[in-house]
């Protein structure tokens, strides 16, 4: 660890080797597990599998739903973050505990209540049926349930920032002469594109992977509605092992790379901003 | 990951109450037979009980078939397994190798003690008057089944329907495809498991059918009398659905003559009533004359029309198979 001797703080290398063993027992090893299995697979049942129509389908849906459920939790988090931080209201104390609560629920649950809610016989389906929008066993009810179970992510990873940011900076803004729509954009904003970015890599992240409440509302029909999550079951249930970890490793590298891009853009804000 | 902690969890669990006084047993089931074991696990008890003076106790574990036998495969220790079909008790005999391939010739009849049939079910005074399977490909009816890549029931439902329509189309196997993709293009929700599907259309409201097992069609009207009723089409398939025990774990568990009593009682007299009692057809004499008139005459075709699991397995099911390329556009 030479490159990092000078450093004044002593502890460096046992709490990297704890780091890299942790990492390890925790990631490395099931993923290794993961690749291994899928290496079972010869290189042309490999590409076939993990380009079927089908398949090819359901990434779509998975990344597409949670992108857009990433995308809108992103702005309503801001915005919730921001009520929480900024203003003294009653209940506030029991919004602000009700934000962690989609990470409480298990998600099946999730999945059924939303389901029987947005179904065309449900509360919201009701309203919603005679003006042609159907949620329930359709695209936008998985984006539904993506936003739901990714709430938390975007408002907690902006309110410290909020919270550090204090009233004083916009009131020097609003002094210096900017009017409300500079002081967001020119004052708070730029503060906050990492901590938001962050919590849209994480909630996108999460999203993407999730099985429990999604394979309730969407209807899971082939081409259409079918989530990525739940074809590898349907590959686990066909004992087609190997299958379904090479399209758990494709969408593993996928999610890799769209996070490291993320982290890229985030570090790139941050370096312009210095 | 899941089934095996839900096996390692099992399998602690066995170990501590093997220690104590009564002999465990555990029947792995398919998702319909809850109230069926429910009640036939007490009357085995009972009658084990007064023959042998020997406490039993029995868990269940249900969910779909397919399911439930990947997770017998992955190490569940089920002493008897009970499935939907006996396709997935064939693949705990390859893949596991738990018991021997001829499994299905140690038992009477196939080792199928009761079978069953697929029916539809309609909302209450069927408003689409649908009557037959040519009916539900009309414009704008929707249909619910489960996805027979992870339902057993949705596999019999899938050749119920194709064994219509070859009959109508005298015999073509082409246009039983079409008439099975014509089908699948009505569907709205595919659900994983036979009990979701009949969620999705008794309290969601969606379809105007259900196709179904005929016992979870009876217990639908039973429950909602005022929502739905019942219509048995012209031809259906004879649903078998087998039950063997599992020599690998009867052997380590040394519960062997108890699992075997076990699937034995299900062909008693006693059992059988329960089995009629319970809407699944059973095949006692007694029995059958007792709860005939429940059970509507109509003809069945059966899975050896259709040349066996292993085949149907190959051909519709597997990756690649027809049900693949009529659900892809």
């Amino acid at each position: 660890m030479h490159f990092r001797s000078h450093s004044v703080l002593p502890g460096f290398g046992p709490t990297l080797g704890i780091t890299v063993l942790y990492l390890s027992l925790i990631v490395l090893i099931p993923l290794g597990a993961l690749v291994l299995k899928t290496s079972e697979l010869t290189w042309t049942v490999f590409w076939s599998t993990v380009t079927d129509p089908r398949v090819l389908a359901s990434y779509r849906l998975s990344f597409g739903a949670a992108a857009i459920a990433a995308l809108i939790n992103a702005v309503f988090g801001v915005i919730v973050a921001w009520v929480l931080v900024r203003y003294r209201f009653p209940g506030k104390a029991l919004i602000d505990a009700l934000v962690d609560l989609p990470f409480a629920l298990p998600t099946a649950v999730a999945g059924i209540a939303l389901t029987a809610l947005y179904a065309p016989n449900g509360w919201l389906g009701q309203l919603l049926t005679p003006l042609g929008i159907k949620v329930a066993y359709d695209w936008k009810g998985v984006v539904v349930a993506l936003t739901f179970i990714g709430l938390p992510f975007v408002v907690r990873t902006v309110q410290p920032i909020l919270e550090e940011l204090g009233k004083d900076v916009e009131e020097a803004a609003v002094s210096l002469g900017a009017n409300r729509w500079q002081t967001i954009t020119r004052v708070i904003l730029p503060e906050l594109w990492p901590a938001i970015l962050t919590g849209f890599a994480l909630a996108f992240a999460r999203a993407v992977g999730e099985y429990g409440s999604v394979v309730f509302i969407s209807g899971n029909l082939p081409m259409k509605t079918e989530i990525t999550p739940l074809l590898i079951i349907t590959k686990l249930e066909q004992y087609e092992y190997a299958q379904a970890t090479a399209i758990a490793v494709v969408m593993l590298v996928v999610s890799f790379i769209l996070l490291l891009l993320i982290n890229l853009l985030q570090h790139w804000i941050s370096r312009r901003r210095a | 990951m899941k089934h095996l902690l839900i096996a390692t969890a099992l399998l602690a669990f066995g170990i501590t109450l093997k220690a104590e006084d009564p002999i465990n047993l555990l029947n792995v089931s398919y998702d319909p037979t809850r109230e069926l074991y429910a009640e036939f696990n007490a009357a085995f008890a009972a009658d084990y009980l007064k023959k042998t003076g020997k406490t039993v106790k029995i868990d269940q574990s249900h969910g779909g078939s397919g399911k439930q036998a990947r997770a017998v495969i992955d190490g569940l220790k089920a002493d008897v397994v009970t499935l939907a079909l006996a396709g997935d008790i064939d693949s705990i005999a390859d893949k596991g190798r738990q018991l021997p391939k001829d499994w299905q010739s140690r038992l009477p009849l196939n080792s199928t003690p009761y079978s069953s049939t697929i029916v539809f079910l309609v909302r209450k005074g069927n408003p689409k008057g649908l009557k037959d399977w040519g009916d539900l490909v009309k414009p704008g009816i929707e249909v619910i089944t489960p996805n027979p890549k992870t339902s057993g029931g949705a596999r019999w439902n899938y050749l119920a329907a194709w064994g219509w329509a070859k009959k109508a189309n005298g015999g073509s196997d082409e246009k039983a495809q079409a008439f099975v993709k014509d089908l699948f293009a009505h569907v709205p929700v595919l659900d994983t498991g036979a009990r979701g599907a009949g969620t999705t259309f008794v309290q969601r409201g969606i379809g105007d059918v259900l196709l179904a097992w005929e016992n979870e069609a009876y217990l639908a009207v039973k429950e909602t009398p005022d929502a739905v009723e019942f219509v048995t089409p012209s031809l259906s398939i004879l649903a078998e659905p087998p039950v063997a025990l599992v020599d690998k774990v009867v052997d380590r568990k040394g519960t062997r003559e108890v699992a075997e009593a076990y699937l034995k009682f299900l062909y008693t007299p006693e059992a059988q009533d329960l089995i009629g009692k319970h809407f699944y057809r059973p095949t006692d004499p007694s029995a059958v004359a007792k709860y005939g008139d429940r059970f509507k005459k109509l003809d069945l075709v059966t899975i050896a029309d259709f040349g066996g699991w292993a085949q149907v397995q190959k051909l519709h099911f597997a990756d690649g198979g027809i049900f693949d390329k009529i659900t892809i556009k």
